[in-house]
């Protein structure tokens, strides 16, 4: 497994959303705003370096018969401490966040990242590979909620500065001012909309890009 | 013996199960030591800073020990007071009630004749855009409460405006702000029957 093709796979041809269609749960309670996409991202790309750096570590001493116990327990420690530490030494980002952290238990991603890539390939390229899908997954969800941001409130990366501190307030877009705000986007319908769109929107590129690539027309598989 | 014939045994799984589970907990129990202090500390800060806003004005005391613990509708309530010289001067306590979509809970001050200094809505679920102006984020409609009592306005017009009461509703949102002035009313109520023990008891030693 060559670095270059972990990071393409993850940001863009098995990414966790748009490819594997895997965390659609968390993804649609999240996505209200872009701020929110961008926490959820980060929190749940710590937790898959982590669980894919500890279950890879471990990977010969861990059975096939028991793994998946293994790895809930280890995915749920994991993201119980990033809870903990959170609340308690940035507590105005847990205000923001708590609720959707532990949804990071539920997110198949990280234990199908586990079961499919930790347990078979060394340390050093399992923690990439959990870094590679983490930003992927934080690229998709920024992206969905910004989109969704910007048609239902005019603002993007409004409260920024609760995330990442007063000197990225700079962030804080309102790009429509005077908005009385769409709700419907706000609201889960919104979520499914834009993930939909933004999916068919992927399938139409990667068919231009696979027509470029053989230029008799033949379209090849993806 | 070598680790690919262990692997395959039976209590290779239980020991590898309960190994995993000890590990974790530790993990866990070690860094809800190291943390928990500092999550208690910001806690009681939330709670400091959700109270000062209900209650205008300086008062003597530490708000977060004098606590008074009273039966109230729902269970019981706690009650914080706010004291100059030692005596009482207003009263602090949360209020429930319940909204298009779960529990709206309320921080609300009360001063010793029985006159709002503030509310504030700590947690709720409502609809954005439409019930969340509750919120003084989004609308200042939650200050409307202050210098409000019980005799004015009068109990029946203590309501919103579609119930025949003096507080504005939402376009396309009557359910939340109903629920919100209920709760406030039943606050008030509250503190009518307790006001003696609110006023006059010592407070539990925390």
């Amino acid at each position: 497994m060559n670095y270059s093709r972990i990071a393409r796979d993850g940001l863009w041809d098995n990414n966790v959303v748009f490819a594997q269609m895997l965390a659609l749960c968390p993804l649609l309670a999240v996505t209200s705003s872009a701020t929110n996409g961008l926490g959820m991202g980060l929190a749940t790309t710590a937790v898959l370096i982590g669980s894919n750096t500890l279950i890879s570590a471990l990977r010969r001493f861990i059975s096939a018969e028991v793994r998946i116990p293994v790895y809930i327990v280890f995915i749920a420690t994991l993201v119980t401490l990033v809870d903990m530490s959170l609340n308690a030494w940035a507590h105005d980002l847990y205000k923001v966040l708590g609720l959707f952290i532990a949804l990071i238990v539920v997110n198949c991603a990280i234990l199908g990242r586990a079961e499919s890539f930790a347990a078979k390939n060394p340390v050093a390229s399992s923690a990439f590979d959990g870094l590679m899908m983490g930003l992927g997954f934080t690229l998709a969800l920024v992206l969905i909620g910004g989109v969704r941001e910007v048609l239902g409130s005019g603002t993007l990366f409004a409260q920024a500065h609760l995330l990442l501190g007063q000197s990225f307030a700079f962030l804080e877009m309102t790009l429509i001012p005077e908005y009385k705000g769409f709700l419907l986007m706000i609201l889960p319908p919104g979520g499914f909309l834009v993930v939909g769109c933004l999916l068919a929107g992927k399938r139409v590129l990667d068919k231009r890009l696979a027509e470029k690539s053989q230029p008799d027309g033949v379209p090849q598989n993806a | 013996m070598n680790l690919d014939a262990l692997r395959d045994k039976l209590g290779y799984q239980g020991a590898l199960l309960g190994i995993a589970a000890l590990l974790t907990s530790t993990a866990l129990a070690l860094a809800s030591k190291a943390t928990g202090p500092d999550i208690a500390a910001a806690e009681a800060r939330d709670l400091q800073q959700s109270l000062t806003q209900v209650l205008p004005g300086r008062y003597d005391n530490d708000l977060l020990k004098d606590r008074l613990v009273l039966p109230g509708p729902e269970g019981e309530v706690t009650a914080y007071r706010a004291r100059r010289a030692g005596q009482v001067e207003a009263v602090v306590f949360q209020v429930v009630g319940y909204g298009y979509a779960g529990r709206i809970v309320c921080m609300m001050g009360v001063d010793k004749g029985g006159r709002i200094l503030g509310v504030r809505v700590i947690k709720h679920a409502e609809t954005p855009g439409l019930g969340d102006k509750i919120d003084p984020a989004k609308a200042d409609w939650i200050h409307r409460f202050e210098g409000k009592s019980l005799g004015d306005p009068a109990p029946d017009k203590f309501a919103v405006k579609k119930d025949g009461g003096v507080f504005d509703q939402f376009a396309g949102a009557t359910i939340t702000p109903r629920a919100v002035v209920k709760a406030v009313k039943g606050g008030l109520e509250w503190f009518g029957r307790e006001k003696t023990r609110l006023l006059d008891q010592p407070g539990v030693k925390p």
